[in-house]
């Protein structure tokens, strides 16, 4: 699915529940991680839920692996990694996630209150571009 | 009784549909009278206290110190001087732990529980530091309850303070502790009770508790944000030093150094928070008028209904089976976190919470990673429960 599907998927629902039964469903499509990736060292702590990731980079593509002990972060995991998944380091500096959010009527969940770690992982994917692409 | 119509805010909606506030212990919301005091005072009274020479700071005064009493009544204090007006739960108990420093020896024991909230056991781990102290925690049973047995084991002649919540925020145990202050005191430990969560759901009276110190927040309590109680019984308060220096704290200054004013004002540097007092005083006066155990028992029934309704939904597993509860219900649901079942509930008008609830060190004792917290207030109803118990229906369809 492309970014510009999610968006048009999107825009068919018009009530609460069919999108967050989209949502969940997308997060059990995700490959997800192995348990023993979920290490510390790949953990991004929310105060309500974790957030596992790990990426390789390979001939100028990014690619991640990303998982969550929750549903809906996983659907929302879902939904970044078709914006991200496979870009270049540059790409992914220049893209504006918290502007997807805020088109599909998602950006509660980044917000700080939510403490489901998703704000987090958005600036480590952004870190990890940054690192990639110097 | 119905209070409902007392608080605007439940009036609104959220998400589009009827608000069901069910987040009470985090923070109840504000009947209009104490709305109408805030905004009284700042319209009408606002003065520094205690200081100026004229009309508008006599006001105030009165208003603070007439909060001061009310509190005192509230808790059924001794001496209105026992009343020391803080920003809330946490800071009464970072200061009473500061003010002890000199009072703890290497090696001694601080008791606590597993039941505590992060703000009962920072602190004391920060006293523990400065001071050499060991952290011991009464641990509890399978069904929430505190392990009484381990209370007696841990409660020894080497106990410096027995810090202890009158209910838990996590669970909504109600803990014994009239009778855990009574051990502590027979051998010689201070004693204090984290009133957080109590203040709204039993009588609070420290004289029958015979506790050193009792803390609990206004915000809990219906009385706005940043503004709190910590009762301390009054010889042992002026015994014990200032723990921030100021204004309003002072007997006599010189460059050198400063003698200090009794209880309460020792404890009170700076200009207080005089709206905020305002603001809980117009509380203590609407509990005041109100049949408190009816609401009280009331609410024992909601409670009731939400916990009984909850066990019929396939899946849902109450967290915590305690003999005496109240306000509070934890779940989890089979196969969503609790994070999922919040944001779902919070789609169908639903506020309540989930997570830790600054409880981790229960979490981890029960190995869970967090639950769904509905927490009830005086001004639930029927129809609150019963939105929470189809919205926990719907969302096990989603998971």
């Amino acid at each position: 699915m492309t970014l510009d599907e999610l968006i048009d998927t999107f825009s068919f629902f018009d009530d609460w529940e069919d999108k967050y039964r989209f949502i969940i469903d997308l997060g059990k499509e995700l490959p997800g991680l192995p348990d023993a990736a979920k290490t510390e060292e790949h953990l991004i702590r929310g105060c309500q839920s974790q957030v596992w990731l790990t990426y390789e980079a390979a001939s100028g593509a990014l690619n991640f692996h990303m998982d969550s002990d929750a549903h809906i972060v996983r659907g929302l995991i879902a939904v970044v990694l078709i914006a991200v998944q496979g870009r270049s380091a540059s790409d992914i500096q220049q893209l504006d996630i918290e502007a997807i959010f805020g088109q599909l009527d998602l950006l509660a969940h980044l917000s700080v209150t939510r403490g489901n770690g998703l704000r987090a992982m958005v600036a480590r994917i952004k870190a990890i571009a940054e690192h990639e692409a110097t | 009784m119905n209070i409902r119509g007392d608080f605007p805010i439940l009036q609104r909606t959220s998400r589009g549909k009827p608000l069901v506030y069910l987040d009470n212990g985090a923070t109840t919301q504000k009947p209009q009278c104490v709305i109408d005091a805030i905004d009284d005072y700042y319209r009408l009274r606002n003065a520094n206290v205690h200081r100026a020479a004229h009309e508008l700071a006599e006001e105030a005064t009165a208003l603070m110190e007439a909060a001061r009493t009310k509190g005192q009544h509230f808790v059924n204090a001794t001496y209105r001087e026992e009343i020391i007006f803080t920003r809330g739960t946490t800071e009464g108990i970072n200061l009473v732990a500061q003010i002890l420093s000199q009072r703890i020896q290497p090696g001694q024991d601080i008791v606590i529980s597993q039941l505590e909230h992060h703000s009962n056991i920072v602190p004391w781990q920060l006293l523990a530091q400065r001071t050499g102290a060991n952290i011991l925690a009464i641990d509890i049973d399978e069904s929430g309850d505190l392990d009484l047995q381990d209370a007696a084991n841990k409660i020894t002649s080497n106990t410096a303070v027995l810090a202890i919540t009158h209910i838990s925020n996590g669970l909504g145990t109600i803990n014994p502790v009239a009778q855990l202050v009574q051990q502590a005191k027979a051998v010689g430990a201070l004693t204090l009770v984290d009133g957080a969560q109590a203040v709204l759901h039993c009588a609070i009276d420290v004289q029958a508790l015979d506790c050193d110190f009792y803390v609990f927040s206004g915000h809990k309590m219906f009385a706005p944000t940043g503004i709190g109680i910590l009762y301390g019984r009054l010889a042992l308060l002026n015994e014990l030093p200032p723990w921030q220096g100021g204004g309003e704290m002072i007997d006599q200054v010189s460059i050198e150094s400063s003698t200090y004013q009794n209880a309460p004002f020792r404890f009170e540097a700076g200009t207080p928070n005089i709206a905020g007092a305002v603001g809980l005083g117009a509380a203590f006066d609407y509990l005041s008028e109100l049949p408190m155990q009816t609401l009280i028992d009331d609410e024992a029934t909601l409670v009731a209904r939400a916990l009984s309704g909850l066990k019929q939904i396939p899946g849902v597993r109450i967290v915590g089976e305690p003999q005496q509860r109240a306000s509070v219900v934890s779940f989890l649901m089979d196969g969503g976190h609790p994070n999922d079942v919040g944001t779902l509930l919070d789609q169908q008008g639903i506020a309540l919470r989930t997570g830790h609830h600054c409880n981790m060190p229960l979490m981890s004792r029960l190995g869970i990673p967090g639950t769904v917290r509905a927490s009830f207030s005086l001004y639930n109803d029927e129809t609150d429960v019963d939105t929470l118990l189809a919205g926990v229906e719907k969302a096990a369809t989603f998971l």
